[in-house]
């Protein structure tokens, strides 16, 4: 676990260095993942370690943008006074997306491989 | 004060004081939260973000402790949102060939899916009369926090603003995304997972985790490219509206 941890936050550290020192419009643990996945390319495969922990980490996903959340409560009245706006659109937007998205990609995409395989 | 009941209010000075009360008190309203969604068969109405979410909200409106003070303690899972991202990582690893056959496919969907959210949100809201600030605030409101944020500003939005609605429109998706697949007919796990992903976001993707893995893998994928695509498309797309 604490390999895989370290692993992570060394991935984050370098992606946050790298972004901030170029000023790049992507934050830093997307690069870090990016970082992880060319680890991984190059390594070849994914250690019992790093396969449980980042498992027990994106087990719990949800869990982590409770903090985040909960700062509606700040901006509560900004959302109120324009709320029938900001509720229609996140309604049609998502509903929108997911749909345009899943059905262009269902369109595109090819057959799966046959399970087993 | 000089009773039980005047030591009682100092231990709430105190309790209300240290990070450990925010942070227990985010575990037990998840836990909670997680508890009514199994108990619900995971029906994504009963997601289990809104239902913590509501909970300590009204918690601390009830309580009368500052947002701030409660972050002191919940800034410890809220910091492990970074180390999670890295970890997506791994499904992609894992489902890399399927993704690579799918390279033109994934990149024509993101892309439209992507100036959808945007086209569609700013549309809608301007239907209803929306103010400019809120219409620039919404436009990012389909990616990550931290790059949605850095896209209202760059746009004259108000960044504080985006980060709620981009928490919203996470709890929107997780809600009403599967239900909407469901309608449409769409049985392929790859195409749930990059429309999840590009509407919305990390909690769509937590939510595509707990239905199917190769679901969540494509999810991760699109929740990055769609920071991509919607970091360049959203100047483009205001500038053309806006003439």
């Amino acid at each position: 676990m604490l390999e895989t941890l370290t692993l992570l936050l060394v991935c984050q550290l370098i992606g946050e260095a790298i972004v901030r020192y170029l000023a790049l419009p992507v934050p830093g643990p997307v690069l870090g993942m990016v970082l992880l996945f060319a680890f991984l390319m190059a390594r070849g495969n994914v250690s019992d370690d790093l396969a449980k922990t980042t498992g027990t980490l994106l087990d719990n996903l949800s869990l982590l943008f409770v903090p985040a959340g909960v700062g509606v409560i700040l901006y509560a009245d900004l959302i109120a006074a324009e709320w029938q706006a900001i509720v229609a659109a996140l309604i049609v937007s998502t509903i929108a997306t997911i749909g345009v998205t899943a059905l262009l990609m269902k369109k595109l995409a090819k057959p799966l491989p046959r399970d087993g395989e | 004060m000089k009773s039980g009941g005047g030591d009682l209010f100092e231990l709430w000075v105190y309790l209300s004081t240290t990070p450990l009360l925010g942070l227990t008190v985010t575990l037990v309203a998840y836990l909670i939260g997680r508890r009514v969604y199994e108990h619900f068969n995971r029906t994504p109405i009963a997601n289990p973000v809104l239902i913590a979410v509501i909970l300590l909200v009204a918690l601390l409106w009830i309580s009368d402790v500052p947002y701030r003070r409660y972050f002191e303690g919940a800034q410890f899972v809220h910091f492990l949102l970074g180390p999670a991202t890295v970890a997506l990582a791994v499904p992609l690893y894992r489902h890399f060939a399927e993704i690579k056959r799918n390279a033109l496919a994934i990149f024509v969907s993101i892309v439209a899916g992507s100036t959808t959210a945007i086209v569609s949100a700013v549309g809608t809201a301007w239907l209803f009369g929306a103010s400019e600030r809120t219409l620039l605030s919404l436009a990012p409101k389909s990616v990550t926090t931290p790059v949605a944020m850095g896209i209202s500003e760059s746009i004259g939005g108000f960044p504080a603003l985006t980060a709620v609605l981009v928490i919203l429109t996470g709890i929107l998706g997780a809600m009403f995304g599967t239900w909407t697949m469901n309608a449409l007919r769409l049985k392929d796990w790859r195409a749930r997972g990059l429309g999840m992903g590009t509407a919305a976001h990390g909690i769509g993707t937590a939510r595509a985790f707990q239905v199917n893995e190769l679901a969540g893998a494509f999810s991760s994928l699109a929740l990055g490219l769609n920071a991509l695509a919607t970091a360049i498309l959203v100047p483009l797309i205001i500038r053309l509206l806006s003439s």
